[in-house]
């Protein structure tokens, strides 16, 4: 970009996209400030009246919102916590030159290609269910009573499902970092003395710093608005036990049919996400700095 | 003590053999250079002996104990990589004293040994920079300091230098040399560059091909080259080779002269006639160029200013003294 011409060159180029791209934004975005000062129930069309922060009121004051709110951030951060330290030592193993290493890797990958309705039906179906599921035939195998996953431990079974999924993500990204290692630095540890595991702490950790912070950052806006996986398995249920952020806004539009909730809800769930990027910048994008 | 001995080294990738039996007798304190052209084998060589590769054959000794089997942490060796290797998250004093903290050293033992070998190499001021808040001599230095503040038996150069811009190269070369003196340390330095070989080296490995074809002093190897390679690597300008007739006059297949030793006559005296293609006017040297017909081309280096220019018509008459005679096989005949 370095004349004026060129500069007025890639504004111009850039304009259709940028103004398809706001318009794709700003009219939900309206729409939805709209409808949440709005009384809008689907069962009685027609009725809408203005009722001003009334039905920001009401979600925030649900005590379902304190509970989902609570889920959310469990989900995300077990999530989180779950793809990283299982994502390192996979991709430190995928990184050794063994046969079959490009299958390998095919393979790893493969469930980050899979459909989240798709997976949760086969986590659902053929996995975790307590009659016909694999591990139930696995813990009847060694003696053990089946675990009814959804009922006994239905956040837990959700947190394993998303992890399935982002996992490859993770180890992917750790993957390409970690072939970027200088390797001269590394025979440098070994002339140090510094053991495997020296190498790993004070050479390969904070190398994989940057890459972490990648991963946490992207990794929370896709999982702070995981939903197919819990309407596919628990439905939010039991009770309110799986009912995340996202979950309950759908429930709010779709089960209880009051749009101007759901609509106040969406709004509060930007201003959270907001605040866990604001708090997630703070805390890890110091590593993004050059 | 750093005593290093090589007995019929051998090293192969799969079918390649890249370093084809090497004997060497390194003395404790010495300053060797391996030099030789891209792919002759040298940095290997040097990863073999720093135990970064494994030997196919062969052992390596150091003061007297085979090591072919110690992983390269226990030899007692350090190393200077050509990319110098820095960790890049570590401050200057971290890098310095990574291998001491390894070693399992108590803190103020560490901080000492650092603190005396910053002073040595000028970085005490930048011990709590990073490297890349470095300039490149500066990490260079950094590098050595790792390698200096472990004591080690002796030292391994990869290409330290080819990363500097000219000036800086010619000054460091100075400070390694000088450095290397100070510590009476045995050291290895590998180079592509005859000049950094010429310089530095108390004595000089020549490799070609996996092979070395020579090993001595500097000067053994400018004044008795023991084949057509060492002959054509070592000087520079290049040494002019003559073949055909004039060779057989002196026995020979091949005679070799260097630039310096042709002197430069006005044409129609005794020696071999041609024309300048090319001056080369240094104010120090004058370098020409000259087309001498069915000899080919000739390099001639006169010391000081020669005011001849491209087109003259020169003779250029070799030194008898100084005319290297090699047979078919390109090694040297003495006598």
């Amino acid at each position: 970009m370095a004349t004026r011409q060129t500069q007025f060159l890639a504004r111009s180029l850039l304009t259709p996209a940028v103004g398809l791209l706001f318009i794709w934004m700003i009219v939900p975005l309206a729409l939805t400030i709209y409808f949440s000062t709005l009384h809008y129930s689907l069962l009685d069309p027609g009725s809408e009246s203005f009722v001003g922060l009334e039905n920001f009121r009401y979600f925030l004051t649900d005590p379902a919102f304190l509970a989902s709110l609570q889920n959310t951030l469990v989900l995300v951060g077990s999530v989180l916590a779950l793809t990283i330290l299982l994502g390192i030592p996979l991709a430190l193993l995928m990184d050794q030159p063994v046969i079959g290493r490009n299958f390998v890797r095919l393979m790893v990958i493969a469930p980050f290609f899979v459909m989240p309705t798709v997976s949760a039906l086969v986590w659902k179906n053929l996995l975790m269910h307590p009659v016909s599921g694999l591990f139930a035939w696995l813990a009847a195998l060694f003696g053990l009573t089946p675990i009814d996953w959804f009922n006994d431990v239905p956040l837990f079974a959700v947190i394993l499902i998303v992890t399935w999924q982002w996992l490859p993500f993770a180890t992917l990204i750790l993957l390409t970092a970690l072939q970027s290692l200088d390797e001269e630095q590394k025979e440098a540890a070994e002339m140090d003395g510094a053991s495997a595991v020296s190498t790993f702490i004070y050479i390969t950790l904070p190398h994989l710093a940057r890459p972490i912070t990648v991963v946490i950052l992207i990794e929370t806006i896709f999982l702070l608005t995981v939903f197919a996986e819990i309407f596919v398995t628990t439905g939010g249920g039991p009770g309110l036990q799986t009912t995340n952020i996202a979950f309950l806004i759908y429930s709010q539009a779709l089960i209880q049919f009051d749009v101007g909730s759901a609509s106040a809800g969406g709004l509060v769930a930007v201003v959270i996400a907001n605040i866990v990027a604001f708090f997630l910048v703070r805390i890890v994008g110091r590593n993004l700095e050059a | 003590m750093g005593q290093i001995t090589l007995q019929g080294v051998q090293k192969s990738f799969g079918p390649v053999h890249i370093i084809k039996g090497a004997d060497l007798d390194i003395a404790d304190g010495s300053f060797v250079v391996f030099v030789g052209p891209s792919g002759c084998g040298k940095t290997t060589l040097l990863r073999l002996i720093a135990g970064l590769e494994d030997v196919t054959g062969g052992s390596i000794l150091i003061d007297g104990k085979n090591v072919v089997d110690t992983p390269p942490a226990k030899r007692g060796l350090s190393m200077v990589f050509q990319s110098y290797a820095l960790y890049p998250h570590m401050s200057v004093r971290g890098n310095i004293g990574f291998g001491l903290k390894m070693a399992g050293l108590a803190k103020d033992e560490i901080n000492r040994k650092v603190e005396a070998a910053a002073a040595t190499l000028n970085l005490t001021p930048y011990l709590d920079r990073k490297p890349r808040e470095l300039s490149g001599g500066q990490r260079q230095r950094v590098a050595i300091g790792r390698a200096i503040v472990r004591e080690p038996k002796a030292f391994l150069f990869d290409e330290p230098l080819s990363n500097l811009d000219a000036a800086l190269r010619v000054q460091m070369r100075i400070e390694v040399t000088r450095l290397q003196k100070q510590l009476g340390t045995t050291a290895i330095y590998v180079t592509h560059d005859q000049v950094e070989a010429m310089t530095m080296a108390d004595k000089i490995v020549v490799l070609n091909g996996g092979k070395i074809e020579q090993y001595g002093s500097p000067l053994e190897l400018y004044e008795r080259p023991a084949n057509l390679f060492v002959a054509g690597f070592i000087g520079s300008p290049k040494m002019n080779f003559v073949t055909g007739e004039l060779a057989k006059q002196q026995g020979a297949a091949t005679i070799g002269v260097r630039p310096e030793h042709l002197k430069i006559e006005c044409e129609g005296a005794s020696g071999w006639p041609g024309t300048i293609a090319v001056a080369e006017h240094l104010g120090s040297d004058t370098f020409l160029y000259v087309d001498a017909g069915a000899l080919g081309m000739l390099t001639a280096r006169y010391i000081g200013e020669l005011s001849l220019h491209a087109g003259d018509r020169v003779s250029l008459l070799p030194d008898p003294a100084r005319i290297h005679r090699f047979d078919e096989g390109g090694n040297a005949l003495r006598g």
